[in-house]
């Protein structure tokens, strides 16, 4: 997303008027502002999550990072959909949309398809990406249109107070499931996989590092980015990621994806990845491997196979989680395809309506 | 049973001119009957390529001048089971020397590709009508599959019909044997021989066939040529057959001056949108999942990349309408294509479109329903579904086009409301207008509106904050039409978000506010009543201007209820033709046109929902005239609805005396 092309543009037509727009309020502002501090990107709207919730990091997060890309806060576009994480553009000073449940990535395809001028993001949590927007999450994927998807999972349903998600463990009792919830749970990483998503990632809200880390790489890569971001509910499903935050188990049950280094982990390493007899990957003691044998960190694979296999490493328990950056690969954008489309079609075909409309078998009356 | 010189085609009282004779080639005396008009029906088999055929007679009829009106009908299913009743298709064209409005009530003239089309299509062919059957067809398996115990052609069952079999298929064949074609290849032009025969029958031009033939096929040169010699073939034998003594003339329709075509409602409703996004200078953007009969606007939107239009085949419906909302988001003209059910799954984002106040063209081709219904049949039971099929308070303009060729206009009419307003917009076309073609004047594009004034984007803060600095209040509205202020992404410092929550009036912000709710859940509504300020009153036609009774109706009914009327008018009878191109918000005075008849009748194709809709806004006792049985009405139903309203409404018995409708039916008055 850093190559952004900021000055405007031929969007459908010479001379339209958004091109016309956007310059003369960039005439009546002075120069485009890209050099941007945390506080440019706050808005004046009290900030209703509740208190403790992990959303706050992650906002704090992103308002911090978000100026270090160089882009002009009026070229970027949040959209969400419904869920507390969904209400995360009225805090940004951006362009947004709060739209409806499930279906900011179908909003966002539109956006970025028909404006590539523009920074798109989607805001999303794991009920409005995975259960009544799943549909949408895994097209938008596939098509890889140029916007990152941040999907605050916090395996609850919070908004509606409290009923198991599509990423709640199997016998999670909650308010909706008092005997245990019988779904088995999606592994969001596995999920955008599958669709072939070219950039998915896994972050901590509390590891401001690692998350930052994740998000710069997410909004650099062109296409559509997943990040999958762990975020504690304090108030209906407080401690989901305790396994992984606390320092004492966290290091023995999660695996720091870093491209190019062996995937070597736990207290003073010893686990560590390896290949298993069926093309998957499975969990080793370091000292009864040969190091050789160590898989050796590649997020750039073309086959989505390996991340794949990384993602299925993990249980629903959260035990041998992966977090970092699984793939990132490059391929073409389909923004970037439309826009080819359009530009072969003007230079093959002319732009004259009146030929259009009196196109085809015509008679003439006197 | 066989015919050899078929009387004049048409109603009885048609008026049929002069016959002339000349010598055809190979010596036969042939005459040629001068007709005012012919409706011709084709039906066969889904794979026997009707509906191909049947516009290739449409074009060579429109390119000749007539006026036409076509009907084409086929099943929802691609290929039933070939020879079946469920597979039959047909098409039905209506050509005149005159003006008309509808493809006829019935044929004059019926052709039948197999028994099965015979069978499913024989009782709308009148008494003495002329009936082509392909005998060829007619064999023991085939008349055994649609429950023919005998052989029609043979028992006697047809003699009530000028009846004229023709070995259409073994013909085809035999014009083929060259051709290096397999039979089974071959045969596939008897389509083509079909109409090459009707070519001859009427004085169809012939190279505008020639042509697309040779286009359709340009990479199978072995297939055009097949299908040109087909064509060619039963051109030929029409002139030198003793089958057909009779060739029919029917002269070019008197028309206002100008270049015309032969257009389809949804090539019309395409081309009004690319126009439309011409003429406001905005990128059109349509977002749209394959559904029938709307998919063919998808399809045309397609071609139309060089105008800078973006066309997205979503996942589903609801990500066709949230697309082109993202793109309306960012200023583009977002427009959403579809039929009832997917009106049905737009509704949540619709009603995020009535709250974010964007423009946006939602294009709603009816079919019947509920549910899957009737998908390639004709209905307009989407009219409440329109007006209210979304929660809370969201109201929203309807349009409805009236004809083929005015879906263009309707479309550039809808966009006009649309950006004007900051508002999403029902257009609502059907599918009898979808596939439905007429002659149409191309327009000058000059002529067209100019829609760049309602665009206007916002480009520096239009508020004050409470410590006097400039700030954007993207819900600050113009003061005539309310519309709220439009700034697009990339604006400098016009960053705003919108949404779903309620809005406060001006900033835009999230509110709770009971009060504010209020306010703007009536300012909503007073938006789209305000409409009614920029559409003239209602147009009513009433040659005379003191008819007692009015008959209203909106959409595609026009043509049908129009022929009405002029029956009505012929038979000396008195009736007002109103037809609305806006539903909602009616006309402004339409209360008080309405109010002057004795009597207000409203044919629709559904229970009465334009009728529910007068009566509840108007306290106007409108008589309700419904028929959902997936057809257009007949023009002669219609008049007989109207002729009972009038007779029975007046106290003045001399209307009373007037020759009944039914008897002064002209047929020239379809």
């Amino acid at each position: 997303m850093t190559t952004l092309d900021t000055h405007v543009h031929d969007l459908g037509m010479p001379g339209n008027p958004i091109s016309a727009a956007v310059a003369a309020s960039v005439e009546l502002s002075g120069e485009k502002k890209s050099e941007l501090k945390a506080k440019d990107l706050k808005t004046d709207q009290e900030v209703r999550w509740c208190p403790g919730c992990g959303d706050y990091v992650i906002l704090n997060a992103v308002q911090s990072f978000l100026p270090s890309l160089g882009i002009a806060r009026e070229d970027i576009v949040i959209v969400s959909g419904i869920g507390c994480s969904s209400r995360f553009p009225y805090y940004m000073n951006t362009y947004g949309m709060h739209s409806i449940h499930g279906r900011a990535p179908a909003i966002a395809t539109g956006l970025a398809a028909s404006r590539p001028d523009l920074s798109v993001w989607v805001v999303t949590g794991d009920g409005d990406s995975l259960s009544i927007g799943g549909n949408h999450l895994i097209h938008a994927l596939r098509r890889n249109v140029n916007m990152t998807i941040l999907l605050f999972n916090n395996r609850i349903y919070g908004l509606t107070k409290g009923q198991y998600s599509p990423t709640s463990e199997v016998g999670k009792v909650t308010k909706s499931t008092p005997m245990g919830s019988i779904d088995a749970p999606f592994n969001p990483v596995s999920l955008a996989l599958g669709a072939d998503a070219t950039f998915v990632g896994r972050a901590m809200d509390s590891d401001r590092k690692g998350l930052t880390d994740v998000l710069r790489q997410a909004a650099e890569h062109k296409g559509t980015s997943l990040v999958e971001i762990y975020q504690n509910c304090n108030i209906f499903n407080d401690g989901a990621f305790e396994l992984l935050k606390d320092p004492m188990t966290g290091t023995q049950w999660s695996i720091p994806l870093e491209h190019g280094k062996p995937l070597v982990f736990g207290p003073d390493g010893a686990s560590c990845v390896v290949r298993d007899d069926f093309g998957g990957l499975r969990i080793a003691e370091t000292n009864q491997v040969a190091a050789e044998d160590i898989v050796v960190h590649d997020a750039t694979r073309e086959n989505p196979a390996y991340a794949f296999a990384l993602s299925r490493l993990s249980s629903q328990d959260l035990r041998y989680t992966p977090m970092g950056v699984f793939r990132s690969v490059q391929k073409p954008t389909y923004d970037g395809m439309m826009a080819e489309q359009l530009d072969v079609a003007r230079v093959s075909g002319s732009a004259d309506l009146q030929g259009l409309l009196g196109g085809g078998e015509t008679w003439s009356v006197a | 049973m066989t015919a050899s010189t078929p009387p004049p085609i048409g109603a009885p009282d048609d008026e049929v001119s002069a016959t002339a004779t000349h010598a055809a080639t190979g010596g036969l005396v042939k005459s040629v009957v001068a007709l005012d008009r012919v409706v011709i029906r084709l039906a066969g088999d889904s794979g026997d390529g009707m509906q191909l055929t049947g516009n290739r007679f449409t074009s060579e009829t429109a390119s000749f001048g007539n006026d036409l009106s076509t009907l084409p009908n086929f099943p929802a299913e691609i290929r039933a089971p070939t020879g079946t009743l469920p597979g039959v298709s047909s098409f039905q064209l209506h050509f005149a020397d005159h003006d008309i409005m509808t493809p006829g009530d019935a044929p004059d003239v019926l052709v039948a590709m197999n028994p099965a089309a015979l069978k499913s299509n024989l009782a709308d062919l009148p008494g003495g009508g002329l009936l082509i059957v392909d005998s060829d067809e007619f064999t023991s398996r085939n008349l055994a599959k649609v429950g023919y115990a005998t052989n029609p052609l043979e028992d006697g069952s047809l003699d009530g019909w000028q009846t004229v079999p023709v070995p259409l298929t073994s013909m085809t064949l035999d014009a083929l044997a060259d051709s290096g074609l397999g039979k089974k290849e071959a045969e596939r032009s008897k389509n083509m021989f079909t109409l090459g025969l009707l070519s001859w029958m009427y004085h169809r031009p012939t190279e505008g066939t020639v042509r697309f033939l040779e286009r359709q096929f340009r990479r199978k040169p072995e297939i055009a040529a097949a299908n040109i010699a087909a064509f060619r073939a039963g051109y030929n034998y029409g002139e030198t057959t003793e089958a057909f003594a009779v060739s029919y003339e029917i002269k070019p329709a008197p028309m206002d001056p100008g270049t015309y075509r032969n257009i389809s409602g949804n090539q019309a409703l395409a081309l009004g949108v690319v126009a439309a996004g011409q003429r406001s200078g905005l990128p059109v953007f349509l977002g749209a999942y394959p559904i029938t009969p709307a998919s063919d606007i998808l399809h045309e939107l397609s071609k139309h990349k060089a105008f800078g239009v973006r066309t997205f085949q979503a996942e589903d419906e609801i990500a066709g309408i949230g697309a082109a909302l993202g793109a309306s988001f960012g200023g583009a003209l977002g427009v959403t294509t579809t039929s009832g059910p997917g009106i049905a799954l737009k509704a949540e984002t619709i009603g995020l479109a009535v709250m974010t106040e964007l423009p946006l063209l939602i294009i709603d081709v009816q079919r019947g329903g509920p549910s899957t219904g009737l998908p390639t049949k004709t209905e307009q039971s989407d009219l409440l579904q329109a007006m209210f099929g979304r929660n809370g308070e969201a109201p929203l303009p309807v349009i409805a086009p009236r004809s083929p060729g005015d879906c263009f206009d309707a479309a550039i009419e809808a966009t006009r409301i649309a950006l004007t307003y900051r508002t999403p917009v029902m257009l609502l076309s059907d599918g009898y207008l979808a596939n439905g073609a007429e002659p149409w004047a191309v327009p000058d594009v000059d002529s067209l509106p100019d829609l760049s004034e309602a665009v206007g984007f916002a480009t520096g803060p239009n508020a004050e904050a409470t410590d006097g600095s400039p700030e954007f209040h993207p819900y600050k509205r113009d003061p005539e039409t309310l519309a709220r202020a439009w700034a697009v992404p990339g604006t400098s410092g016009l960053q705003h978000r919108i949404g779903g929550l309620e809005k406060a009036d001006g900033s835009g912000n999230i509110s709770y506010d009971p009060a504010n709710h209020d306010f703007m859940v009536r300012t909503r509504q007073a938006k789209i009543d305000g409409i009614a300020a920029s559409i003239g009153p209602t147009d009513v036609e009433d040659p005379d201007g003191d008819a007692r009774v009015a008959v209203i109706g909106w959409g595609s009914t026009y043509g049908p209820i129009g022929a009405a009327c002029r029956r009505i008018r012929a038979s000396g009878r008195k009736v007002a033709q109103i037809h609305l191109r806006h539903i909602n918000p009616f006309p402004a005075d339409l209360g008080e046109v309405l109010a002057r008849y004795d009597r207000v009748v409203c044919p629709e194709m559904n229970l009465g929902q334009l009728a529910l809709l007068l009566r509840a806004k108007f306290l106007v006792d409108v008589q309700s005239h419904t028929q959902v049985s997936g057809m257009p009405f007949r023009s002669a139903e219609l008049a007989a609805v109207i002729q009972d309203a009038i007779d029975t409404s007046t106290t003045d018995t001399t209307s009373t005396d007037a020759v009944p409708a039914g008897a002064a039916v002209n047929g020239a008055m379809q």
